[in-house]
């Protein structure tokens, strides 16, 4: 996790909420956040695992990006990222990244075209904390005349994940157990205006809502109040999106890594892949067509000992890769990581060593997720 | 009889003859979080005070154990290998690492005593 130095930190609207509940708060990408509530680590992961967790994501970087019209709007976020954007229907969100000249990653993050009519025109995004800043210079200063990037900064943002989030938001709020898996809406729940995606970063079903600052604790209080709700900290938020196998940015993907690399090919659709328009293209098409010289992998050592970030993977005493992300998957069962490998030792099942404290522990490449991900699909009617 | 001393790294050593058990204190474990992992050393090697020893690692982060003071390690606590919640649930107790034959035993003079290290921890709460 991206910890920032002695500067000062940013309380987010549920800070004294945080408190209230004992969280040990630790500073993260300028933030003053929870990393665990006296549940603990485990006991949080496994809470989220089997009913519903509540997260303070407050510190990411909510955003409009504004033009006269959804085509026009779309275009010019398609000038920056991989992703569909043009084809993206009302109240659909896109997962995509915000790619360099080299086709290395700047940021990860969601796209919502809003469903309302006359939100036509505007997109929604939500960047990670740490890089937001930075996106948003990156993106203004590339937008062509008549559209505008609109940080949002009244607005705190929670999610509510695990299996048993969407029977507990129901009670609250009907119309989102309708809600399919990447979809969004905006409602009003108890006064408070709502804007609810289907989406989140643990592999459960649930829900990221955005709602305004100062209804932010009384709206996390009403989620809380269920038996159901545990609060959440950003330890079990690791270990949770770990064993889903999803990405953490500055760790597992960053300017150097590509989409192709980062094993993201599932959200580049096809038309992009054939007709480019986005940065590093030629990187990208290079990559599809002629493999990337690495690629993310799922990795399980064979011992009980956790391989952290940064250890060395090697295959007959040759470095082959390096763990981006490692650690202990609770539900898992054991030690879990993910990492860059040469494409030659990439394929399941293939035997590889890593150096943890100077001995050589044997691991597998392994599929992901390591837990089976269980988000919400409409039934077809 | 025996008599616990202290380390800054939040370990303790029950000292009992020439044979100091180690560990790290309650204060320890509840900073580290659920302990998921723990490496332990060969019996029959050598530490110098201050020598990474051991290894301990939490859902969090891995932290190193330290040997406390210098000596030959007599006995290892084996069940953490397979129950490493031990320590967690019990650090003073069956939670313990290693037993440690003692080579310097002066080096226990510079450790703290019960009063000293509850000061310390209460400077770190």
């Amino acid at each position: 996790m991206t910890t920032s130095d002695s500067s000062p930190t940013v309380r987010t609207p549920l800070y004294n909420l945080h408190v209230e509940l004992g969280a040990k708060m630790v500073p993260f990408a300028g933030y003053d956040m929870p990393v665990s509530y006296p549940l603990g680590v485990l006991g949080e992961h496994n809470h989220t695992r089997e009913k519903a967790g509540l997260f303070d994501v407050s510190h990411m970087g909510q955003a409009y990006l504004t033009g006269p019209d959804h085509d026009t709007c779309a275009a010019a976020l398609e000038a920056l990222v991989p992703g569909a954007v043009l084809t993206l229907g009302k109240g659909r969100i896109r997962y995509t990244q915000l790619l360099n000249s080299d086709g290395g990653i700047i940021d990860d993050l969601m796209v919502t075209r809003l469903v309302d009519d006359e939100d036509d025109g505007r997109l929604f995004l939500v960047v990670n904390a740490g890089c937001k800043h930075g996106d948003y210079a990156h993106i203004a200063a590339h937008l062509p005349a008549g559209i505008h990037l609109e940080p949002i900064e009244d607005r705190a943002l929670v999610a509510l994940q695990g299996p048993g989030a969407a029977e507990m938001f129901a009670t609250i709020c009907p119309e989102a157990s309708e809600m399919g898996f990447m979809t969004a809406i905006r409602t009003d729940i108890n006064g408070v205006d709502c804007w609810i995606s289907r989406c989140g970063y643990t592999g459960e079903d649930g829900y990221e809502i955005s709602v305004p600052e100062p209804q932010a604790e009384e709206f996390a209080r009403l989620l809380l109040a269920h038996e159901a709700v545990e609060a959440i900290g950003l330890g079990a938020r690791d270990s949770l999106r770990l064993e889903s196998g999803l990405c953490l940015y500055g760790h597992d993907i960053d300017t150097t890594t590509s989409p192709v690399e980062a094993d993201l090919m599932f959200s580049i659709a096809k038309r992009r892949r054939e007709e480019g328009g986005f940065p590093g293209y030629g990187r990208v098409r290079s990559e599809i067509e002629n493999g990337p010289k690495r690629i993310r992998v799922g990795i399980v050592p064979q011992t009980r000992a956790p391989a952290r970030e940064g250890t060395e993977i090697q295959s007959n005493g040759e470095t082959v890769g390096v763990i981006t992300s490692g650690g202990f998957g609770p539900t898992y069962g054991g030690p879990i990581a993910m990492g860059y490998v040469s494409p030659e030792f990439s394929s399941p099942g293939c035997e590889v060593d890593l150096i943890v404290r100077g001995k050589t522990m044997p691991a597998k490449i392994a599929a992901m997720p390591f837990v089976e991900q269980r988000y919400y699909r409409k039934p077809k009617v | 009889m025996s008599n616990i001393k202290y380390t800054e790294d939040h370990e303790y050593i029950r000292v009992d003859g020439d044979i100091a058990t180690v560990g790290i204190t309650d204060f320890a474990q509840s900073q580290l979080g659920d302990v998921v992992f723990v490496e332990l050393p060969e019996v029959g090697a050598s530490f110098e005070q201050g020598e990474d020893a051991a290894v301990v690692e939490s859902v969090k982060a891995a932290s190193e154990i330290y040997a406390p003071v210098s000596g030959e390690i007599v006995e290892v606590n084996t069940a953490l290998e397979d129950e490493p919640t031990g320590v967690n649930s019990d650090p003073m107790g069956n939670g313990w690492f290693m037993k440690i034959k003692l080579s310097k035993a002066s080096e226990l003079d510079e450790l703290m005593d019960e009063d000293a290290y509850k000061a310390l921890v209460a400077s770190q709460s």
